[in-house]
């Protein structure tokens, strides 16, 4: 409903000024004539007229305000016409548009096309109110001053923005799936917000094969979830998990949309991703998995995407396939890289490669700086028990 | 439409700037009406040691903020919104450097007398 009213007012204060005002009516009418046979279809056409009321008010405050910018179009949308998916996009589009800082994306993306009010944006993103309340008054506030338009990218720029748009919807998920900090090692509630929205995308672009690549991934993800910790919160390693209690369902699902994607042409980062955790959701176990084919598929990846991150997890599907000492050499390369400073997960999987390979003072040592590094509760538990481990071990 | 100014970062002084670049400049206000926006003005600006900056009234030499690139120009677009402002932008013909974007709050060019 909002995304089809901000196409009427082109601001998004307006808009949801209009939709609120819808429910006050609706509170009245329909408790006086009844509730009308499609209530979301009224609401959205009174909100829609509220909305040109908004604008038809502005326009006469805009022409004693010269300078001031007047709004694109005469022309008024007909409040009947059901648009609503076309709008739904191009609010996607408005909120993720890269003028726009990722963490302002991040915020309106729930704000708006989620319809988190703006309290719970901030304990879902980890941020005070008050400071949530700033950056998404600044970033409404470049929408309509720079012009942010409220429409699907060109051709042109297609591409580029709908990877924007994936990716933060990634991070939303990735954001619920570890929080950077606090108790819980998830918070489902960004999880299936992300998966809804993935699965909107992917309604709404059916050709764009990266928004099947994404829902394939986060499925594959959300499958998984309920076995990431025990009984007690400690997290588990993805060989240690329960496998049977993985959901099936989701994962064929991943599957089909996998094998669709895959037949249409060279994947993108999001398909590579989503393969690679498909292929660890079919095997039967850790050793059983298909590592040869999974390194095959990292290297396709750091081919469209080269990140210090992706080479970190190559190196482990290395050691897999060579052994620890050769993908120890890789690993202790990207410590060089000053772009994983601070990234706990580098330590952390040095730490898993000199274990295996019985050196447990040098082990327990990395253990320990991962640990330093993390903010969240469940992995520092989980690390803090790899130190102990090591340290009682003998070393080869 | 709305208006947008697009200031241009450059490391190259203007004296060294390359023809190509120079030539692509003189040609930028119709390579913007082609995309469908207008330039409504634009401004050279020559190199940053010509320049004078008064701070509380006291005048010292250079300019305002020291940075690598210097603002060499500004040039003032219409454009629909701001992909279409982007857009236009991109066509800035650049040596070493970069432009800015910015939505206009007010533009007036005042009569000579």
């Amino acid at each position: 409903m909002l995304a089809a009213t901000v196409r009427v007012t082109r601001d998004l204060d307006g808009a949801e000024e209009a939709v609120q005002d819808a429910y006050v009516q609706a509170l009245r009418t329909w408790a006086s004539d009844g509730v009308p046979e499609r209530p979301g279809a009224w609401l959205t056409t009174v909100a829609r007229r509220n909305a040109l009321n908004v604008v038809r008010r502005r326009r006469t405050f805009d022409t004693k305000l010269p300078l001031l910018l007047e709004p694109e179009d005469t022309e008024m949308p007909d409040p009947d016409a059901e648009a609503i998916p076309d709008d739904r996009l191009r609010l996607i589009f408005t909120c993720c548009h890269p003028a726009l800082s990722p963490e302002a994306q991040i915020a309106l993306t729930l704000r708006l096309v989620c319809g988190l009010a703006t309290p719970e944006v901030a304990r879902a993103l980890l941020v005070a109110e008050a400071t949530m309340a700033a950056r998404l008054t600044r970033a409404k506030r470049k929408i309509a001053a720079a012009r942010i338009p409220y429409a699907v990218p060109s051709a042109a720029d297609l591409p580029e923005r709908v990877d924007a748009v994936l990716t933060v919807i990634h991070l939303l998920y990735a954001s619920g799936h570890t929080a950077y900090s606090g108790a819980e090692l998830m918070r489902d509630e960004l999880s299936e917000r992300a998966l809804d929205l993935a699965r909107m995308l992917r309604v709404l672009m059916p050709d764009e094969r990266e928004a099947a690549g994404l829902l394939a991934l986060l499925l594959v993800h959300h499958a998984r979830r309920a076995t990431r910790t025990d009984a007690h919160g400690v997290l588990l390693r993805l060989e240690d998990q329960d496998r049977s209690n993985w959901n099936r369902e989701q994962i064929a699902e991943a599957d089909r949309l996998l094998v669709a994607a895959l037949r249409a042409g060279p994947a993108g980062r999001f398909t590579l991703q989503a393969a690679i955790a498909a292929l660890h959701a079919q095997a039967r176990s850790y050793a059983d998995t298909d590592w040869p084919q999974i390194l095959t598929l990292y290297d396709q990846l750091l081919r469209v995407w080269p990140s210090p991150v992706v080479e970190l997890n190559r190196a482990v599907a290395v050691s897999m396939v060579d052994g620890p000492q050769a993908a120890l050499a890789e690993v202790e390369a990207l410590e060089r890289d000053r772009r994983l400073a601070g990234y706990p997960y580098l330590p952390a999987t040095k730490a898993d490669l000199l274990h295996r390979l019985g050196r447990n003072v040098e082990a327990s040592r990395a253990y320990h700086a991962a640990h330093e590094l993390s903010d969240n509760a469940a992995e520092r538990d989980f690390l803090a028990e790899r130190v102990r481990e090591t340290s009682t071990q003998p070393s080869r | 439409m709305a208006q947008y100014a697009v200031l241009i970062y450059e490391r190259v002084p203007p004296e060294e700037l390359p023809p190509e670049v120079l030539a692509a400049h003189e040609q930028l206000p119709e390579r913007i009406a082609e995309q469908g926006g207008r330039e409504l003005a634009g401004m050279a600006l020559h190199p940053n040691e010509t320049a004078t900056s008064i701070r509380g009234g006291v005048v010292t030499d250079g300019p305002f903020i020291e940075t690598k690139e210097v603002l060499a120009g500004v040039f003032v677009i219409e454009a629909r919104d701001l992909d279409h402002a982007l857009t236009l932008g991109k066509l800035t013909p650049i040596a070493d450097g970069g432009v800015e974007v910015r939505p206009l709050l007010g533009f007036e060019v005042s009569e000579r007398s």
